[in-house]
């Protein structure tokens, strides 16, 4: 037991810490590598309460894709710059109360929740120990009693997903893509053609 | 004492897989340029030691005494991170490979999923020394390479679960012994042709070595590189193509069991028979090295989503429908 309370307070402390980082390092891109330390620490500490399906979702989704490409932006915006003038012009400080605001409010909420947090009574005691995985369990819940929800919050993301390209999909003019299809489709007498040259004129070749 | 008792013998586990598997890498090395030597007819390394057994150790020995040159504008922690980052999860993935049904270090319930975890957790090292490096062909490198990487993982998942339809468990024991009776290559055919190209993109491998294509990018994100860190990424790359064998074997070479159950074949250990299976698959990468052209970026980007992604979610539907109607979903 001893060995799991070190294992736990160790896991906890980094993430801890690390989501300190994330708010508190000068580099946006640390910041992001910070983020992601946080997500593994916090997915260590899922497969620490027996949870492995869980902390390993979480590793694949966040970290391997949804940090990944989040990565990517941060590195190309070079926001590195921006955020030095942010605090120190009078002219663009005027989001920070605003911010201040909502991040107080969302502490509320957050102390009021937990505070109010209980387990139903008959949930608590429904707890057992059997033979079945975590993931047969959480697909026997997911497909049955919750496919509806399941099916609408795919929706959801397929509609977000269509949206994102479609805000930001342009079509650019003369610009020339490869066609497999129309590549082999060419026939001979469509692609050669004979000219007879006039001599002192020349031939006009691409139009 | 019990805890230092445990302590020791996982530390004892531990060592006696990853020197075999380093020293293992460092051989894969050598045989893939003896394979792409032969295909291009020529010797390839045969100098030092019987059949230039030992050049990798003298290429070790090289980069341990080379000097490790970190550039002046680069971010210095992040550059140091980087190589280490490519190794370590290059390693850690091994603790859940099952070479033979008890030989195993940790046999847990989502080994699949903790192998596919750490498999895209592996672009990281390369996006961090790819920026680290404050170097324009680094940066391209690592974005290509992310981009590569992160593409070809959505099609991996897929043909991960299309065997998961046919077995029932994420354990990867369990996927291992449900081909007892057939292995997975056989009725699932195509998923293993896709599997072994996508495996050539996930981990770089030519065809798909845009993130380090000579031509363009110089070395692409390794370019900064130098001595021992350079070798780190290098290591670590060989060690994900092994891994990367190794998945491929147990998803659908049947891990472990050997082909056929009469005389001859059934003495041998089944970890030879793993070992066996993985290095022939690693010949396949070897050979596609040097027999086949450099893809072009975008064909690269189309491949991954217009071609493998919707060809495998369509052989998913296909997998269950055959196994809902012929009653031969796995039972929990």
């Amino acid at each position: 037991m001893m060995a799991h309370a070190f294992f736990f307070y160790f896991f906890s402390f980094i993430a801890v810490v690390s989501a300190i980082m994330v708010t508190v390092s000068k580099n946006t891109v640390h910041s992001v590598f910070f983020l992601i330390l946080d997500f593994i620490s916090i997915s260590s500490l899922f497969i620490m309460i027996g949870a492995e399906f869980l902390g390993m979702i979480m590793l694949i989704v966040y970290v391997g894709a949804v940090a990944v490409l989040f990565l990517f932006v941060v590195m190309m915006l070079n926001v590195a710059k921006q955020k030095n003038t942010w605090f120190k012009s009078s002219t663009n400080s005027a989001h920070i109360p605003i911010g201040l605001l909502v991040s107080i409010i969302i502490f509320f909420e957050v102390i009021i929740v937990i505070g109010g947090w209980k387990y139903k009574p008959e949930l608590s005691n429904k707890i057992v120990i059997s033979d079945v995985t975590n993931t047969h369990s959480i697909g026997n819940v997911l497909y049955t009693d919750y496919i509806h929800l399941f099916q609408l919050s795919g929706m959801v993301l397929l509609v977000a997903m269509i949206g994102a390209i479609v805000l930001t999909f342009r079509k650019r003019e003369g610009l020339k893509r490869q066609s497999y299809f129309k590549q082999l489709s060419r026939e001979r007498n469509e692609g050669v053609s004979l000219i007879n040259v006039k001599s002192h004129q020349g031939v006009k070749i691409d139009d | 004492m019990e805890y230092f008792y445990t302590l020791i013998s996982e530390t004892y586990k531990i060592l006696f897989l990853l020197l075999p598997l380093l020293t293992a890498v460092a051989m894969i090395v050598w045989l893939d340029r003896r394979v792409w030597a032969f295909v291009q007819k020529r010797k390839g390394p045969n100098v030092v030691g019987p059949f230039g057994l030992f050049q990798s150790l003298a290429d070790a020995l090289k980069y341990i005494f080379k000097e490790i040159i970190i550039p002046a504008s680069s971010n210095k922690i992040v550059f140091i991170l980087a190589p280490i980052t490519t190794m370590t999860l290059a390693l850690i993935s091994w603790a859940v490979i099952p070479f033979s049904e008890d030989f195993v270090l940790a046999n847990i319930n989502v080994g699949i999923l903790y192998l596919f975890a750490i498999s895209s957790l592996g672009v990281y090292g390369i996006i961090m020394g790819g920026w680290a490096s404050n170097s324009k062909y680094p940066f391209l490198g690592a974005i290509r390479s992310a981009a590569q990487m992160v593409s070809y993982e959505v099609s991996i998942g897929v043909i991960i679960i299309n065997v998961l339809l046919c077995v029932g468990s994420l354990n990867l024991t369990d996927i291992v012994l449900a081909q007892d009776k057939i292995w997975f290559v056989i009725p699932l055919f195509p998923m293993f042709v896709i599997f072994f190209i996508s495996a050539l993109a996930e981990t770089n491998r030519p065809p798909f070595d845009l993130p380090e294509a000579e031509a363009e990018l110089v070395a692409g994100y390794q370019t900064e590189y130098s001595g021992m860190m350079y070798a780190m990424f290098w290591l670590g790359e060989y060690a994900n193509i092994l891994l990367m064998c190794a998945m491929g074997t147990i998803l659908f070479l049947g891990g472990w069991l050997s082909p056929i159950n009469i005389y001859p074949f059934d003495i041998v250990p089944p970890a030879l028979w793993f070992i066996i299976k993985i290095l022939l698959l690693f010949i396949l990468f070897a050979l596609v090295k040097a027999i086949v052209p450099r893809y072009r970026y975008d064909q690269l980007m189309k491949l991954g989503w217009k071609i493998f992604l919707p060809f495998s979610l369509i052989w998913v539907v296909l997998t269950a429908g055959f196994l809902l109607y012929f009653d031969l979903l796995p039972k929990v």
